[in-house]
Parts: structure tokens; C-alpha cells; sequence
């Protein structure tokens, strides 16, 4: 450990510190803010709202997205819901009540000044969203509807029936291209940022590749903003898109950027399990299920009769057995852990003994059938198209599958990275869960870093740069960009082996699923660490990327970012075994109480473990947690 | 299909009518008027039906009524005359709609699949480009048939004397045939467009949606189904008004 | 099982394209139909060829970037189903299925199977937008929407913005994508004050790159989300009013 990380948290009352923070900062006049560019990375929620934000606010925006289209990014999958500290309910929410929550669903081990800062503006979003159009559910009155989620006990989650995340991505989407009509911000589809660009230490623009035409271009700014998303399709099989990829988020720490905290993955309990190996991905089903399915596994591991014919006397309620309090409702990590135990115990339903049975029997005889249909009529749609089997007859079946990455690039208070000029919002960070997230709180977390905190705080940056040109696109550290970019494109281009790419990213999915996946071991990550830079080295020489560079390419966009993933892979073990506690969704089998659950070790880890790129291993420094409002407990759900 | 240049605002009726939206408004304002025009004009003819009253046919006092409305008021076929050209702007506005949409529609859809399997299109609403041209061409020949009495098309023809003119052409059997490949054309036409300009005027609540169907069918039936009967009486001679 | 694809191929822009057939075998029917794709195309780059370019992300038929035209219907047999939720189980062993791209020249080709949808923002871009800075918006409760409003406005923001309704369309129009992002916003509240100017935008940017409708019917069907022509209507009447409308008296109610 070398340096200590400051994370630039402001003076004063935690209540006061945004708004001492947004008055001490330097601020950008309006008639000086064009005389900036800005690229921003990525048109999810985070990306799509801070360049839209940054272009009302009169900043150039260089926008890019690998997509066809802004309104593609992944944050559309969020089915849910999203947070607020509105209290619409009178049932005793508040903003401190968020904060709280969201702090201890983090496991204790998220920063109290950012989290306190999310609540105080998730009300914000609320407004911004809902003046955008984007159409809430209403209560007949007219208000907005709210429900509870993920196991909070106030009604506080937002929804847009079972698509809340397309519906504000939409809102997002539209204030952009409302700012690309209007000149402040430009559009670049189909572009994959390839290299960050520094010069004397910090960011100045960045190289993509056309994706369509192959053309490696530079793009100079005076600062670049990174909302790249999330790190989970590293186990190949997860919940996220096909396209979603660290490569950016990578490339970036390769250039000096910290990345924290790489082995908080977080594991969804309610997704469909995989119906064959050569399942590209696993698709979620939210969460608000378990509010009204009770989820259970025979409890012998030969039954075979269908679900409906075992009575219940031979039903394993596992959750509603070990948590009565929570039951069904417990945490993301606890639920999904405890499927994988009964799983593993031989006890898993489906034709390939992978899932639990999420079984609405109850609610349809309590509710009606026509009450269940309102309130899950689409995800039980999905369901049927997915596995052919009706949800209304017969219990769902379901297992966990990678979702979120809570780690990510490290960021001081301002969102900035260790490289100046450099911003990382959204799923890209690292800063606001901790070791887990609560329910509906991503879309929370990616819109307050975009509307709310990145277009002030980047300001506080930039008048630094007054009156001064971006670096031009001509300057060596851009041709070297340039360079290394073609050079590793004509290297994947040679590469002339006999198994594809997908062949590699599905091995190493499963090294880094079995060893650093829900349940982690030192024996099994020294072992991931002895497995993954053969299968790599394997990659490199046997991997066969067809066609050529200046068209569509499919194999050779996957190349790259494979090849990203196997080094962030190699850096979550050596993270989650530094980490020798249990915390969140980080779960080592050295550290649990005598009843299975996860055992945290506050007096060694209550930090933020940020990495730093080194060619011959990564250096390891520490931002040590201070908790000044809340008091560290042992999370219990029984 | 090239972008059309955007231009500076123009007049709002010229930028309405180079619209989609508003050469659609324009063939279902105009639709509607050519519909009126062939209700109104297969009622009359069912006048063919009325048996004699004092020896006068009233197919042929229709006819004058037609010639004479507002008279003294206004010249004999002055009136006339304005729903005529009423009913010609209606249909050229209606083709030129038609025209220049297709035009479009070509350009926006160079290549088809070579497998094409329609799932909601009708058979009427695929034929309408081919419906209209045919009834417009049958139109101007039963234009010529019957209003202008042109020599090689109706040979008989006495100004004046719908009963003697309808009785004249209506009694060979390749013109009645025609007559009503024409009628079921319009038919088809009729079955979907009469539809169709609900959409296109944005006449649309969930109330009365099911009947805007209703209503198109109900009157292509009514329309199809009295101007067969008309050729039918005046062929098969059971029409005692003429 | 096993089926026969005949499939599109064309190796850019400019470049001639034509059919390709491939025997798949060794399928399930749990599979996607993407995944098939996925399997033919692991085996076309093993054996040394190059991969049949799609695209699709999220395979769960919401993102909309998956667009294949599958036995003449876009997104396939299944109705109200995006490409990425169609199953093999929806087709017989040994079925020959044939693939095409979408078609419409507002969908400019790219390569194989992907076409440019760039033309869709550039619609939205023109007016599908509220225009609300960040930090100037009141309270979300303070405008109150009847619940079978914002009920409606959803079910025409629901669209995807795949494209299928442009491909299924004989005439290569546009008017169910762009009546669905009209009437999502013109239906609420907040909607209001950019109402017309809104709608006359959209359409006429729709006019640039689009057909017109004849109210076939055929998009209604190929939308994955079941979108109604109901939303054009809407459409036609607001743009019609918007021309005919005095806009300094917008504020008086009808």
C-alpha cells in the first residue's frame, strides 16, 4: 500500500455537505461554458442525462455509443423501478431513512458523503423525470404510484409498469437528442472507444473505432466523462446485454485510472436458469416477484413427480424456514446464496436440477388470478415465451445470475478519477453501493450522477482550463493512441487459430463463475489465478479472428474486449482474496457465522480497495470508510 | 430514398399538402365526397323500380329535377354544373393524392422480401391502386355510355330519355357484365377506403371504432349491392319504371 | 432438430447481396433463434469463413436492436415478439426458414443483415421531447395525470424503437413509430405546450426518409410490443388540427 486515496469529501454536517460543496466550487460562466468540449462515453442513463445536462447547459458534448442508437444502452433492461426519498406514502420515509438503507444493504462499505448526497437528489429525479413525460404509475387520483421493493420497509420505488428502466431511459434519450437538434451536442453511433488519451497526466480525448467502417478516429476534449456500465458479462452467462463490455472502463485503468473494489459482483436471485450451454445469456425477472411468490425446493433430491403433485409436507420453504422475518423478501445476495446451497445440494428443479420453483400458487388462491396478472401480467408473458411453460399453472423456475457490478472505476466526491480530467459515472464507478445494491437504486445512482452531480462538479475542473484549446488531435499522445489502437486491431486481424472467441469468453466465464462467483474461496481463487492466464495465454495464440478491419466485424470488436476481460477477471480474484471477509455480495466461505451467513471484519476491511495498472502486477491502495452517522451492525434478516 | 431538401417555411397549405399526412386528409375529405356522390347517385337510379304515375316515368323526371334544381333561382344546370365540378376537383385531388403517394411509397420501398407474407393487409387495401384506376376508367365510359350518349358507345341515346338510355345499354350483355366487374371493383375499393378515411381524418375512439368497420361494409354493401340490383331490373326486365 | 437457412448476405453498402443457404443441425428447440444463429456462426469462423453480421443485444426484447425478417413477417412468426424472445420450438425439424434484412430505403444497408436505423432519432430529434432544462422541473405531484391517461401515453411509449413497423410496411412508411413517440408525449399534461409544434415536426421530418400509410394494418401486427394504429390516427387528427389551429389561442381549451 502506498498512498492513501483522498476521496475529497467536503467539510461539515453530512446534510450540508453538497450544498456547501456546490457553493465552494468553481463555477463555469454561462457565455464561457461553449469555449469547452466534453466527451462523454456511453448513452445509458448516466451518459444520455450528463450529456444532455452538460449541452443544456451550453458545454460542446461529443457523445459516443457503440450502439446503432443512444436509446439501445442496457440501462433499458431495468425492469423494476427506481428509488426515492419522496415519502408520497407518509409511511416515515425520508432522506436520511435512504441513506440509512442504503448504506447497510451496501454492507457497510460504501462512502456516507456520496451515499447521503444520492438520497438528498434522488427527489430531483423524480421531478425531472416525470416533467420529461415519463409515464409513472398513477394512483387514480392522478399522484404517483409507488410500491416497496427489494425488501425496503417504506414504499418508496417509482415504476413505469414492468419497464421503468427503458421508460427513463427514454426520458434521458430525448433531452439528448432535444441537444443534438439543437448544436450543442454531437451524436457519434457505432463508435467504440478504444484508448483514453493523456497528456502531462491528464485526460484529453480519446480514440475510437467506427465499428461499420473500421475508421480509428481521435476526439480531443478538456475533459472525458466514462458511463460505460457495468462488468458483468465477465462470466459470459449474465443478465446484461450481449454487447456490454469493460473495455472502456479498462482501458481507462490501463491508463492510470483506480479501479475499486473489482470483486463486488452482485448476483440477482430471480433470473431464468439456462436451458442448454450454448445459452448466450440469462435474462432477468424482477425482483417485486418475490413479494408474492414463495420460493421452495423438494426436499428430497430424487422427488420426479411434477410441482403441483408434491404436498407440502415434502416442500422445502428454505427462505421462510431459515428467515421468518424476511422470508422471501431477504436481500439479493442472501436469496441468491441460499438457492445455490440447495442447488448444490442436489435438490434443484428443472430438467438440469438449476433452479428453485418461485411459486405464485398461494398469492393466485389469496388474490385472484387476475390480480397477480395486473401486477406481473408482462413477466410472466416473458416467461412463457422464454420457457413455454404458464406461470399461472405451474411455479417459475429461477436462479441466480450475475446482474451488477458494484465495483468499478475509483472516484473522489466530484466523480473524478486518480487521472485528472477523467469522470467515471454510473455502473462505470464504483462509489454508492458498497459491497451490494438495494433494488431499484442503479437507476437512482446512474441519473443523480448525470443530472445532479457530474455537470456541477465537472465544472469545478474545467475553469481551470479557461481560455485554453483542447489539445489538438495532431499532438503525439494522440498518433501513439491512434497507433495502439491500429496495431492491436491488425494484431487480432492476424490471429488465425481454431476456436472462436465466444469459445474463450464462455471458458473463462466459468473459471471466473465458479471461483469468484456467488460463493469464493482462497483455495478456489488461487486456483482461478493459476487457470486464467493459461486460458489466456491459450486465447492469444489459438483464438482465429476472420475478415477484415474496414467493415462490420463482429469477431474482432469481441476480441478486444475479451481480451479486456480476462485481465479485469485476474484482478477480481486477486481482490476478492485480499478480502478476507464476507461482506455484501462478496461472500468468502473462510468468513461466515456458525449459521452460514456472511461475517464482515471491520477492523481490517473497512476500506475502498482502489488498484493501480502496473505491467507487473497491480499496486493495491486503500481509502479508508469513515462512519460518522451510522453505526456498523451485522446485517440480520431472521 | 434521397431526402427531400428541407426548405424555409412555406405557405402552411403548400408544407400541409406536401405532407403524408395531408395529401391522406386530402384523399379522405375528397373520398368522402365521391362516396356521397355514389350513394346518392345509386338512390336515384333505384327510381327505376318506381312504377309510372300518369304515364310519367320518374327516372326521367329525376333527371330534369337533376337539370332544374334551384330554377328559377339560379339557370337551368347551373347547379348542376357545380356539383359536377365539384365532383371533377374531388377527383382530381383524389388521383394527384394518389399519384404522388405512390411515387413515394415506391422510392421508400425499393426492394421487397422475396418471401412476403402479409398479416393484417386485406386484399381490398392491397388492390387499391389497381380498384381506382378501373373505376375511374369505368367512370369516363359510363360517362360516355350514358351521359354523353357518344355514338359507338350507346348508339340509342336520346338526350334526355334516361328510361330509353338506361334500357338501351343496359339490355346488351357484355356491357352489363362490365357494369358489374366495375361495381365489385368499386366495392373493394370502398371496403377498405371507407375505412381507411376514418384513420387517415384521425377519427379514431375506442367507442365507436368497431362501427367505423361496420360502416364501410354497410354501405359498400348498400352501394355494390343497388347498382347490381338496378342492372339486374333493367337487364332480367323487371324494373317497371323504365 | 435440424432446419435449412436461407439467409441474406452482402458484404457492404455498394456491394451486391444474395441468398445463402446453411444446414443448422444439432439444435433444441429451448434454444433461441438467435442462439441457432450463434451456433451456425461458431461453426462458419471454426471452419473458416466469416460470420453472418446480425446484430442484437439485450435478448430480452427490450432494447430493439434486433431486426430480422424471418419467413417474409419481421421479428418472425411469433406476433407481439421481438426476433431475440423467438424460440426454435416455433418451428418444425427440417423447417427451411428464410432470413432477410429489414427493407425499406430509410433503413440504408450496412452489411449482411444490419441496416442503419439512424433515421429514427433524427425523428425524435425533430420533437420527441418535452422541453424541461435539468433542475427547472416542479414537483412530480404537483401535475396530476388521470391514471387512464398515463396509462395510454404508456402503451404508445412502450415502442421499442426497433423498426419493424417501417419493415413490415409495404410502403416503407414510418407513421406507427412516429404516432407512438407523438402520442406518448401529447397525450399528458406536460406535453401540452410543445403539442403542435411537436407533431408538425415529426411528421415532416418523418416525410423526409419515409412512405405514407394506407392504413394496412401490417405494422400494428410486426410490432413486438403490439403497438395500435389507433396512436396514427391520433397522429393525422393533431397534425391536421395543428395546421388549421391559431396558436395564440392554444391555452384556451378546444
Amino acid at each position: 500500500m502506498d498512498t492513501v486515496l483522498d476521496a475529497k469529501i467536503p467539510e461539515g454536517p453530512l446534510a450540508d455537505k453538497w450544498d456547501n460543496h456546490r457553493f465552494s466550487m468553481k463555477l463555469v460562466n454561462p457565455a464561457n461554458k461553449r469555449k469547452y468540449r466534453v466527451i462523454v462515453v456511453g448513452t445509458g442513463l448516466a451518459g444520455a442525462s450528463a450529456a444532455a445536462t452538460m449541452g443544456e447547459l451550453g458545454y460542446h458534448v461529443d457523445v459516443f455509443t457503440y450502439h446503432d442508437s443512444p436509446r439501445r444502452a442496457h440501462s433499458i433492461a431495468a425492469q423494476g423501478g427506481i428509488n426515492a426519498a419522496k415519502n408520497y406514502q407518509g409511511d416515515g420515509d425520508s432522506i436520511f431513512r435512504l441513506f440509512y438503507d442504503t448504506i447497510k444493504g451496501g454492507d457497510y462499505r460504501s462512502r456516507e458523503a456520496n451515499v447521503y448526497r444520492l438520497a438528498q437528489v434522488s427527489n430531483e429525479i423524480i421531478d425531472q423525470a416525470a416533467a420529461q413525460g415519463v409515464p409513472f404509475a398513477r394512483e387514480y387520483g392522478g399522484t404517483l404510484d409507488n410500491r416497496s421493493f427489494g425488501g425496503a420497509q417504506v414504499s418508496r420505488t417509482f415504476y413505469a409498469r414492468g419497464q421503468t428502466g427503458q421508460q427513463l431511459l427514454i426520458g434521458a434519450y430525448s433531452a439528448l437528442m432535444r441537444q443534438v437538434a439543437a448544436g450543442s451536442v454531437t451524436m457519434h453511433t457505432r463508435s467504440e472507444m478504444l484508448e483514453v488519451v493523456k497528456k502531462d497526466g491528464r485526460a484529453v480525448g480519446i480514440v475510437t473505432r467506427d465499428l461499420a467502417t473500421g475508421e480509428v478516429e481521435a476526439h480531443s476534449a478538456h475533459a472525458v466523462v466514462l458511463a460505460t456500465g457495468g462488468y458483468s458479462n465477465v462470466y459470459y452467462l449474465s443478465t446484461n446485454a450481449m454487447y456490454c463490455n469493460a473495455t472502456a472502463a479498462w482501458r481507462a485503468h490501463r491508463e492510470g485510472a483506480y479501479f475499486a473494489n473489482p470483486s463486488y459482483t452482485q448476483i440477482h436471485p430471480t433470473c431464468i436458469p439456462s436451458s442448454d450451454e450454448f445459452q448466450s445469456k440469462l435474462t432477468l425477472m424482477s425482483e417485486s416477484l418475490r413479494n408474492d411468490g414463495r420460493i421452495w425446493v423438494p426436499k428430497n433430491p430424487d422427488e420426479n413427480r411434477p410441482a403441483g403433485d408434491i404436498p407440502a409436507e415434502d416442500r422445502d420453504y428454505f427462505l421462510e424456514r431459515k428467515y421468518p422475518a424476511f422470508g422471501n423478501l431477504v436481500p439479493r445476495d442472501v436469496a441468491s446464496r441460499n438457492a445455490k446451497t440447495v442447488v448444490d445440494e442436489g435438490r434443484g428443479v428443472g430438467d438440469l436440477k438449476n433452479g428453485v420453483y418461485l411459486d405464485f400458487s398461494d398469492s393466485i388462491d389469496r388474490l385472484g388470478a387476475d390480480t397477480i396478472e395486473e401486477r406481473y401480467g408482462n413477466l410472466f408473458e416473458m416467461y412463457e415465451r422464454i420457457t413455454d411453460e404458464n406461470p399461472y399453472k405451474e411455479p417459475m423456475r429461477i436462479f441466480p445470475a450475475p446482474h451488477y457490478t458494484m465495483g468499478g472505476l475509483w472516484v473522489d466526491y466530484n466523480l473524478q478519477t486518480t487521472v485528472p480530467g477523467l469522470f467515471a459515472i454510473g455502473e462505470a464507478n464504483f462509489s454508492d453501493h458498497g459491497a451490494n445494491r438495494l433494488g431499484a437504486s442503479a437507476l437512482m445512482q446512474g441519473l443523480a450522477d448525470g443530472y445532479f452531480v457530474l455537470p456541477y462538479t465537472i465544472g469545478d475542473y474545467l475553469a481551470d482550463w479557461l481560455n485554453t484549446e483542447p489539445v489538438g488531435t495532431d499532438d503525439e499522445s494522440f498518433s501513439a493512441a491512434l497507433g495502439a489502437v491500429s496495431d492491436r486491431t491488425e494484431m487480432w486481424l492476424s490471429k488465425n487459430g481454431t476456436r472462436t472467441v465466444d469459445w474463450f469468453h464462455r471458458e473463462l466465464g466459468k473459471i471466473v463463475w465458479d471461483h469468484c462467483g456467488m460463493e469464493r474461496s482462497a483455495e478456489g481463487l488461487e486456483k482461478a489465478l493459476s487457470e486464467i492466464p493459461a486460458l489466456r495465454e491459450e486465447f492469444y495464440a489459438d483464438v482465429r479472428v476472420p475478415g477484415s478491419g474496414d467493415t462490420i466485424n463482429s469477431s474482432l470488436e469481441k476480441a478486444g474486449r475479451v481480451a479486456d476481460f480476462f485481465e479485469l477477471a485476474e484482478l477480481m480474484c486477486r481482490d476478492a482474496l485480499d478480502r478476507n471477509e464476507s461482506c455484501g455480495g462478496h461472500f468468502r466461505v473462510e468468513s461466515q457465522t456458525e449459521e452460514g451467513e456472511a461475517l464482515r471484519d471491520d477492523e481490517n476491511y473497512t476500506h475502498v480497495s482502489a488498484y493501480e495498472w502496473g505491467d507487473s502486477g497491480p499496486t493495491l491502495h486503500k481509502e479508508e470508510l469513515e462512519f460518522e452517522n451510522v453505526t456498523l451492525t451485522q446485517r440480520s434478516y431472521k | 430514398m434521397e431526402a427531400q431538401t428541407p426548405t424555409a417555411r412555406r405557405h402552411w397549405l403548400v408544407e400541409f399538402y406536401g405532407s403524408t399526412v395531408g395529401k391522406k386528409w386530402v384523399m379522405a375529405i375528397t373520398g368522402v365526397i365521391l362516396m356521397g356522390f355514389v350513394v346518392f347517385h345509386m338512390i336515384g337510379n333505384l327510381k327505376v323500380f318506381v312504377p309510372p304515375v300518369d304515364g310519367e316515368l320518374e327516372i326521367n323526371l329525376y333527371g330534369e329535377w337533376l337539370r332544374s334544381v334551384l330554377f328559377p333561382a339560379l339557370p337551368h344546370y347551373v347547379f348542376l354544373w357545380i356539383l359536377r365540378l365539384g365532383l371533377i376537383v374531388a377527383t382530381v385531388l383524389h388521383v394527384e393524392a394518389m399519384i404522388s403517394l405512390t411515387r413515394r411509397n415506391a422510392a421508400a420501398k425499393p426492394q421487397g422480401y422475396t418471401k412476403q407474407e402479409f398479416q393484417a393487409a386485406s386484399y381490398a387495401s392491397r388492390t387499391m391502386r389497381l380498384t381506382g384506376p378501373l373505376v375511374l376508367a369505368f367512370v369516363i365510359f359510363h360517362l360516355a355510355d350514358l351521359t354523353w350518349g357518344i355514338a359507338p358507345f350507346n348508339p340509342d341515346f336520346i338526350h334526355g330519355d334516361v328510361a330509353n338510355n338506361l334500357t338501351a345499354s343496359l339490355t346488351r350483355a357484355g356491357w352489363v357484365f362490365f357494369y358489374a366487374v366495375a361495381n365489385i371493383a368499386l366495392g373493394y375499393h370502398l371496403w377498405h377506403g371507407l375505412w381507411s378515411m376514418f384513420q387517415s381524418l384521425g377519427l379514431n375512439n375506442p367507442r365507436y371504432n368497431a362501427a367505423r368497420r361496420l360502416f364501410a361494409q354497410a354501405v359498400t354493401v348498400i352501394v355494390v349491392g343497388g347498382n347490381l340490383l338496378i342492372l339486374a331490373g333493367v337487364f332480367f326486365g323487371f324494373a317497371p319504371g323504365i | 432438430m435440424k432446419v435449412t437457412l436461407r439467409i441474406w448476405r452482402q458484404p457492404g453498402p455498394e456491394a451486391d447481396g444474395g441468398f445463402e443457404e446453411h444446414d443448422v443441425d444439432g439444435i433444441n428447440e429451448e434454444m433461441s433463434f438467435l442462439e441457432m444463429m450463434d451456433i451456425l456462426n461458431d461453426r462458419l469462423v471454426e471452419g473458416g469463413g466469416e460470420p453472418i453480421e446480425f446484430e442484437s443485444d439485450c435478448r430480452e426484447g427490450i432494447c430493439g436492436t434486433c431486426n430480422l425478417v424471418i419467413d417474409g413477417v419481421p421479428h418472425g412468426p411469433q406476433l407481439g415478439t421481438a426476433t431475440c424472445q423467438l424460440h426454435m420450438r416455433k418451428f418444425s425439424d427440417g423447417a427451411r426458414i428464410t432470413v432477410e434484412p429489414w427493407r425499406a430505403a430509410g433503413f440504408p444497408m450496412i452489411k449482411d443483415l444490419i441496416v442503419d436505423r439512424t433515421h429514427l432519432d433524427d425523428i425524435v430529434a425533430a420533437g420527441g421531447y418535452i422541453s424541461v432544462n435539468t433542475g427547472s422541473a416542479p414537483d412530480a405531484n404537483l401535475m396530476p395525470v388521470a391514471k387512464s391517461v398515463a396509462d395510454t401515453a404508456f402503451d404508445a411509449a412502450a415502442c421499442i424503437g426497433c423498426g419493424a413497423c417501417v419493415a413490415a410496411c409495404p410502403n416503407g412508411a414510418a407513421h406507427l413509430f412516429t404516432a407512438a413517440k407523438v402520442a406518448h408525449l401529447n397525450l399528458l399534461p406536460q406535453g401540452q405546450p410543445e403539442r403542435y409544434r411537436r407533431v408538425e415536426a415529426m411528421v415532416e421530418e418523418m416525410d423526409q426518409w419515409f412512405g405514407s400509410c394506407t392504413n394496412h394494418g401490417e405494422c400494428e401486427t410486426a410490432c413486438p410490443q403490439s403497438i395500435s394504429i389507433d396512436f396514427i390516427a391520433m397522429m393525422n387528427r393533431d397534425y391536421v388540427k395543428s395546421k388549421f389551429k391559431n396558436r395564440r389561442l392554444l391555452s384556451q381549451t378546444n
